[in-house]
């Protein structure tokens, strides 16, 4: 701790800080761009200076950039002096010289930090009348605009691109007052994390094009605290709606998960919502037609449909615990399925009963960036928990960190902590069947099949213990998994990622053997386990419980009510049809028209996550609730969209002919805690809908939200009152608390006066770039289970292939793996092709040339795709695109005939 | 091409001996000195020789007695920062000189290079000894390529000659130069940025501390030191530090002699190497022959383009860093730059500050956008279009561009001659200022400059 | 299984760079403890064969380095002396720093650009000549002076600029 003295008041601080990031947290002011609280301090825009002294009694003292002072005991700074000041006035009107004044129509406008600091330092006059210097812009992709005159030239870009990024395709270019960011020549930006561009740059250069099309201010939005829906990382966001679309998405600062950042595929992938094609209605598929009936004779067929059957509930890992939960009350525990295949269903099943073993510590997405070692077995992070990725690549720097300390270089100095660590890293090994984007922070990277990965995971846990390897690797991976032990019992706080991607779960077991066998210090778990699973709420869905799939198809049903769940994308289209031949009726409930939709014959148009409410629980197995955006039927009174479990509830209750009785959101809560012991925490995940701040409800929208009266006048010219929201504390309405609170997980989005931008959440947090105030959103369920007593795992079998044995290995990409994602427009370009992927080796093998079609024959399906020849995947493995090809089994081997059509190399 | 020494009307070597001109004394007896035979037989490489048969410590000690003064421009004396590199881990340590030389008016390093190159390498040689070094480097600007192409020959004879390489002179010590050529950027010259440079990155300043004495070129120590600093060091070892303060003793208490020089319109522009303190007077009109016939001198820059100007009242002052501090001033380089009286202070002014501009890194906001801004302000007024405005503003500058509030040292450097002009010759400003500019209304703030 | 130890995305730096170049990065490279130190060096070494550098060998560059294209690209518009666009087959640096200003370099430059019929920046229609500032050559005492490739001239008057170019096709 330290006392530092800001003009005239004393202050308790940290003592390891700089004086700007110790001010913000004491919630004193300091204009500041090139800062970042997790990019540190470089010092090139000079907006930050303070005056500082030497001693009380000096009085002249001397301009310092107060993000490059230690907050040290004893510091006498003045913000408020006049040198100061008219020196902070005197950076923004030099940045404004080259600054187009363009705010009428700038994106950034209303959320701009520079319109922020113009404001904060009390720059309001141009005096400069010469000519300004302009810029061409790039064309960066789909995802950001580019518009250079905007540039104030702060280097946060870069510094967040390629070095808290990792990114390569980012640069600044040319010297002076001509410096340019964007990259060599127009082209996509590659990083899976550009979208963050937006919120990092403090001005317009870099904006969400997705919301281009259609634009509107911040203060224009409805927002509503949510979680993404795109993998089971479970990141936070602010999505804002104006007009009954969802406009962008926006991070939403959680200091124990996402912090400030999000991928792409959670800031833009989420235009599903917005499709045209969405069933909004009721529809009822009587032969081949489809009709749109109203919500009464919906539900009036559905009751007649379902009353006195055997009818099967299939719930879904991508919808909430509500909506699960409400279907399982329905069709009763034992005709409850959750929506998963045996296979993944173990897999998740596997990873839950792991996390709640003995000696087992599962990290938050934050802590991950503090171990200084990390072992990953068979997760292509970036592609199948990006934020993940993210936080891995910060861990990487540990190394660096710690040999800055011992130079006596506080960690915040960018620039002076890589030049001390040079190439040093904290050890990473990743063990993948492909090549990763974490390649560059390797140590060490071995490409090998699911079955060897695991094998030599285990090879790794018995070197730990020095105990003998099993016999059946190679010498040289014997060494591998020597020097893999060696680091990870070296490192004070190992970290072994695994998962349930590559459908082996033999992979999680030897991760957990590892983390078991690193032991415990002072009592605690050394290492940290961390297991990604596949969806938004499997983890959810795992806790809860219910029969996989097959199981539930193996018998036969009246019946289906199918929740949120294309099972096309789970199983073979084979089964399902077989399994759907024996049943009359299926009853779909999603918001999205997907080939199981198109099956049903009574569809119920279901809320997704910007129309209703719910409960998830990610990876970490962190329960976090998402809140309704908006009330579609403001805008078109025809739409009725509802929470599946609002639907589901209202048919349960008509079969049972007694009233509805959830008739909130707090009801279904409290009955799923009490009927579900294991997510009896999400009583706490968020306050219940009586709660207020100051008597108020919170407001979704921001206090200058404008047109309300004028926006229905297409309409109608009678407005009507605003959706009242029964379910939570937030109010459809600018009148409302607006700011920090009590609760962390309901601020709609960030906003404090004079602080408009995303920099904002320095207000709401307890200091700057840390927690929030009122601790971070969400419940970690794990943490409140009884523990299982561990248990001891053993290797894998090898499989013993021969030559000619080819099996699939599942592929993922980002934008391609996620149901939802998919289905967004913007992401369309950003897909790869559907292809086989096959090492050279392979290909050579199979004589197939690059873009030349094969038919892969797996159980009874085949696919016919072109082929993608990569560089690294193991011996006699074809990468299946998941996501993008038809479902196949993925466990026997396969057969593969080339096509003989000669394709154009 | 190559620069010639001016022998008019007083030769750089003058009457010079090795214990007078220390580093210049050889070229009385030859143009250059390519030759490392030749070098030797002029008691060349001597001083190296002392010192590597003295410890790295006893070397230090020379040094820090003579309290020798780093001649890049800033003056810190080169035992006190050698003093300062973190102690020796076993890990490499690396030597570097600064031979970038780009402060406008300013061509000794140009000479000593292209003339004496084995003199440089000689005191990189005992500098790197006593710092323990593992590898130096020279850092020339790229358009020296005559004297990066002598330096390298002189390298290759001094590694024939086991001066360099693998246990110099059974010392145990393993040493090499390379000479790395640079592509162009006054900023490389400021040392952090150079490291960058070296590096193969952008050259943009460094945060310090960390000071490249303890984390420099590639995150380990480094000292970098001006050509001319080096060339000292050969002679200290040879004849002491008291020899070297007694140089100057009776003119200034800067040890040591410096080469002197003069550029604009004298009748010899040239080089000369004199006690520190010599007057201006004496090295404008004894050594460079005074103005040119007809003109007359209205005001010089003491040290490079990054100093104050100083006018006639100011000729009588020892060219020492006190003096010329006190005066308002800072030494710099020592290379006067002449001013006549026909020359618009205002162009000048323009000229310097487009260098500034175009030369700035683009780091921090007051160097890269302020600087435009003083061109266009200085431009606007040259060309009969500026505003009374127009010079208090450029007057805020020479403020808000000053030491601690930038990033480096570059812009506070531009803002030196700027202030001094506004402060000695504000009418010549004032002068082009037209009248009624200040009775306009302004009706559009899109009017150009 | 494959232990992997080198999994670059390959430019083909061979189909780019000469057998000549190649070497003589290489050679580059080996003076520094980190191979991105020869960036300028390699960058100088390519812009030998058109006097200027293409987005093909920044590339390569980058692959030989082991560094972003955007890196090389980052370095070669910091400096001057590295041109990314096409220049003529003699490069002149006119001084026009203080001392060389002082010496007439404005006047000079003016009749450098009337006699050549281009500006700052410009080539000259037949390819012969690229005109350009360039700051303090260090060649003070005999300014006005400039550079034509690798030749530095000094006390270089209006009348001398006709015969000076005679002698660069
Ligand atoms: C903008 C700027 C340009 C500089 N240019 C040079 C230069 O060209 N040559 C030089 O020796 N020092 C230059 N310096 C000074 C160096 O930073 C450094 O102080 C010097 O090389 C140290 O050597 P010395 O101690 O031997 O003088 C420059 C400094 C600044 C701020
Ligand atoms: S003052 Fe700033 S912009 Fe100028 S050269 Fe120094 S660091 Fe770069
Ligand atoms: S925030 Fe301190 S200098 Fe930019």
């Amino acid at each position: 701790m330290a006392t530092i003295h800001v003009d005239g008041k004393d202050y308790e601080v940290d003592g390891s800080e700089n004086l700007l990031q110790a001010c913000l947290s004491l919630g004193l002011d300091i204009p500041y761009f090139c800062w970042h609280p997790s990019l540190g301090s470089v010092g090139s825009c000079r907006q930050c200076a303070v005056k500082q002294y030497a001693n009380a009694d000096d009085k002249r003292g001397r301009l310092v950039m107060s993000c490059m002072t230690p907050a040290v005991n004893d510091t006498y700074i003045s913000i408020e002096d006049d040198e100061a000041r008219a020196f902070r006035e005197t950076i923004v009107e030099y940045l404004m010289t080259n600054h187009p004044h363009d705010c009428p129509v700038c994106e950034e406008g209303g959320h701009c930090h520079l319109q922020d600091m113009t404001v904060m330092t009390g720059h309001d006059r141009r005096r400069y009348r010469f000519t300004k210097r302009t810029h061409q812009n790039q064309d960066l992709g789909p995802f950001i605009a580019h518009e250079m005159n905007r540039c104030i030239a702060c280097y946060r870009c870069v510094r967040y691109y390629k070095d808290y990024a990792g990114g390569t395709d980012l640069g600044v270019y040319g010297n002076a007052a001509r410096v340019y960011f964007g990259r060599e020549k127009d082209g996509v930006l590659e990083s899976e994390f550009s979208g963050n561009l937006v919120e990092v740059c403090p001005t317009g250069v870099f904006t969400d094009k997705t919301h281009s099309e259609r634009y509107n201010r911040k203060w224009d939005m409805q927002y509503a605290p949510s979680i993404c829906q795109g993998c089971s990382s479970g990141c936070n966001i602010s999505p804002g709606e104006r007009y009954g679309e969802l406009r962008r998405i926006e991070n939403r600062f959680n200091g124990s998960v996402n912090q400030y950042f999000l991928c792409d595929k959670g800031r833009f992938g989420a235009g599903y919502v917005n499709r045209k094609d969405r069933p909004r209605q009721p529809q009822l598929h009587i032969e081949n037609r489809t009709l749109t009936v109203s919500v009464d004779e919906a539900l009036d067929q559905a009751i007649a449909s379902l009353k006195g059957q055997n009818v099967l509930g299939i719930g879904s890992p991508r919808a909430s615990l509500e909506s699960n939960f409400a279907l399982r009350e329905l069709v009763g525990n034992d005709n409850f399925s959750t929506g998963m295949t045996q296979q993944e269903q173990q897999l998740v099943e596997l990873a839950a009963s792991l996390m709640q073993t003995e000696g087992i510590y599962n990290p938050n997405l934050r802590e991950v960036e503090d171990y200084d070692a990390v072992l990953i077995l068979g997760e292509d992070l970036t592609q199948t928990a990006p934020r993940m990725a993210l936080s891995v690549r910060q861990s990487a720097k540990n190394k660096g960190l710690e040999m800055a300390a011992e130079r006596k270089t506080q960690g915040w100095l960018a620039e002076p902590v890589a030049r001390i660590a040079q190439d040093a890293k904290s050890p990473v090994y990743i063990l993948t069947p492909v090549a990763t984007r974490l390649s560059d922070i390797a140590e060490g990277e071995v490409v090998a099949s699911p079955n060897d990965i695991a094998r030599l995971g285990f090879a790794i846990a018995a070197a730990i213990k020095a105990e003998a390897m099993n016999g059946d690797i190679s010498d040289d991976a014997k060494v591998f998994a020597l020097e893999v032990a060696r680091q990870l019992k070296h490192a004070k706080k190992p970290l072994i990622i695994s998962g349930t991607s590559l459908l082996e779960p033999a992979l999680m077991e030897a991760a957990a053997q590892i983390a078991l066998n690193l032991g415990s210090v002072d009592g605690k778990s050394k290492a940290g386990l961390s297991l990604v699973v596949p969806e938004v709420n499997s983890m959810g869905l795992a806790l809860m419980g219910g029969m996989p799939l097959e199981k539930a198809f193996a018998q036969s049903y009246d019946a289906v009510v199918v929740v949120e769940n294309d099972l096309y994308r789970r199983l073979p289209a084979q089964q399902i049809k077989t399994a759907l031949a024996k049943t009359q009726q299926i009853i779909v409930l999603d918001h999205q028209e997907t080939p199981t939709v198109k099956k049903a014959s009574i569809v119920l148009s279901a809320a997704s996550f910007a129309e209703g409410d719910g409960t998830v629980v990610s990876q970490e197995g962190r329960a976090q609730r998402y809140f309704q955006v908006f009330d579609p039927a403001y805008y078109n009174p025809e739409i009725s969209i509802k929470e599946s479990w609002r639907w589901l509830h209202a048919i349960h209750t008509g079969i049972q002919g007694k009233p509805v009785n959830w008739t909130v959101l707090d009801d279904v809560i409290e009955a799923v805690a009490s009927k579900v012991p294991a997510l009896e925490g999400i009583l706490d995940v968020a306050p219940d809908a009586g709660y207020r701040v100051h008597g108020l409800k919170i407001a979704r929208e921001p206090r200058r939200y404008s047109g309300r009266t004028a926006m229905r006048a297409p309409i109608s010219v009678h407005e009507p009152k605003q959706p009242v929201d029964v379910d939570s504390a937030l109010a459809f309405s600018m009148e409302g608390y607006v700011g920090p609170q009590e609760s962390s997980s309901l601020i709609p989005f960030a906003w404090a006066p004079g602080w408009n931008s995303p920099q904002s959440w320095n207000k709401f947090q307890d200091e700057v770039g840390g927690h929030l105030k009122a601790g971070d959103p969400g419940v970690r369920l794990f943490d409140r289970l009884p523990k299982r007593p561990a248990r001891s795992f053993v290797a894998p079998a090898p499989l013993l292939d021969n030559d000619s044995t080819y099996r699939l290995v599942p592929v993922h990409h980002i934008f391609a793996s996620g149901e939802m994602t998919v289905r967004t427009p913007v992401m369309q370009s950003r897909i790869p092709e559907a292809a086989f992927s096959v090492s050279r080796d392979d290909a050579a093998r199979l004589n197939v040339q690059q873009g030349q079609r094969v038919t892969v024959k797996a159980g009874d399906t085949s696919i016919n795709l072109p082929v993608n020849v990569v560089d690294y995947l193991p011996y006699g493995y074809v990468g299946y695109p998941v996501g993008l090809a038809p479902v196949v089994s993925l466990t026997d081997s396969i057969a593969i005939s080339v096509d003989a059509a000669a394709v154009g190399v | 091409m190559t620069t010639h020494v001016n022998t008019e009307p007083r030769p750089i070597h003058g009457n010079g001996t090795a214990e007078t001109h220390p580093l210049t004394w050889r070229l009385k007896h030859h143009e250059f000195l390519h030759d490392v035979d030749t070098y030797e037989s002029l008691e060349g490489y001597a001083g190296m020789k002392k010192a590597l048969s003295m410890t790295p410590a006893e070397v230090q000690e020379v040094v820090k007695a003579a309290t020798v003064k780093g001649r890049g421009g800033a003056g810190f004396p080169a035992g006190i920062k050698w003093s300062l590199m973190a102690p020796n881990d076993g890990g490499p340590r690396y030597l570097i000189c600064n031979a970038d030389e780009m402060e406008p008016g300013t061509f000794k390093d140009r000479l000593l290079m292209e003339k004496l190159p084995h003199q440089l390498i000689e005191g990189m040689i005992i500098a790197g000894y006593t710092l323990e070094a593992t590898q130096g480097y020279i850092f020339i600007r790229g358009e020296y390529i005559e004297a990066a192409r002598y330096l390298n020959e002189a390298l290759e004879q001094v590694r024939a000659k086991g001066y360099l390489g693998k246990n110099i002179l059974d010392t145990g010590w393993n040493f090499e130069i390379h000479v790395h050529t640079g592509a162009g950027r006054y900023i490389c010259g400021e040392e952090t940025a150079l490291i960058n440079s070296l590096e193969g990155r952008r050259a943009n300043p460094r945060t310090k501390p960390p000071f490249p004495q303890v984390a420099g070129a590639w995150g380990r120590p480094t000292i970098v030191n001006n050509v001319e600093t080096f060339n000292n060091l050969p002679a200290i070892l040879l004849r002491g530090p008291e020899w070297y303060i007694n140089l100057s003793a009776h003119k200034s208490k800067d040890p040591g002699t410096k080469i002197y020089g003069v550029s604009g319109k004298v009748r010899f522009p040239g080089l000369w190497e004199l006690p520190f303190g010599t007057t201006a007077r004496e090295v404008i009109e004894e050594y460079a022959g005074g103005m040119r016939e007809g003109l007359k001198l209205k005001a010089w820059l003491p040290g490079g383009a990054s100093t104050d100007f100083l006018t006639t009242e100011h000729l009588d002052l020892p060219m020492d860093a006190d003096s010329i501090m006190k005066a308002g001033s800072r030494l710099g380089t020592c290379l006067i730059m002449v001013v006549d009286e026909t020359q618009c202070m205002v162009s000048l002014t323009r000229n310097l500050e487009e260098f500034f501009a175009r030369e700035s890194c683009g780091w921090c906001t007051p160097c890269r956008d302020g600087l435009p801004w003083s061109v266009k302000a200085l431009s606007a007024i040259e060309h009969g279009r500026g505003k009374m405005e127009d010079i208090t503003h450029l007057e805020q500058l020479t403020k808000n561009l000053w030491i601690g509030k930038t990033f480096c040292a570059h812009a506070p450097g531009a803002m030196e001659p700027l202030q001094s002009a506004l402060k000695y010759f504000r009418s010549e400003f004032e002068a082009l200022i037209p009248k009624e500019a200040e009775s306009v209304v302004q009706i559009s703030n899109a009017q150009q400059a | 299984m494959m232990i992997l130890t080198d999994k670059k995305p390959r430019v083909n730096v061979e189909a780019i760079l000469s057998a000549q170049e190649i070497h003589d990065i290489e050679h580059q490279i080996a003076h520094y403890p980190d191979p991105r130190a020869a960036s300028l060096d390699a960058l100088k070494i390519v812009q030998k064969r058109n006097g200027w550098v293409d987005d093909a060998q920044v590339a390569a560059i980058g692959q030989m380095l082991g560094i972003p294209a955007a890196d090389v690209e980052g370095v070669a518009t910091f400096y001057n002396r590295i041109y990314r666009r096409p220049v003529g087959r003699n490069v002149i640096l006119l001084c026009d720093s203080i001392a060389c200003f002082l010496m007439g370099a404005e006047t000079l430059a003016e009749a450098f650009q009337k006699h050549l019929g281009i500006q700052y920046g410009q080539t000259t229609a037949d390819g012969r000549f690229t005109l350009l500032p360039i700051c303090c050559l260090g060649n003070c005492d005999k300014g006005p002076t400039l550079m034509i490739n690798e030749d530095t001239h000094g006390l270089v008057g209006v009348n001398d600029i006709a015969a000076l170019l005679e002698q660069y096709v």
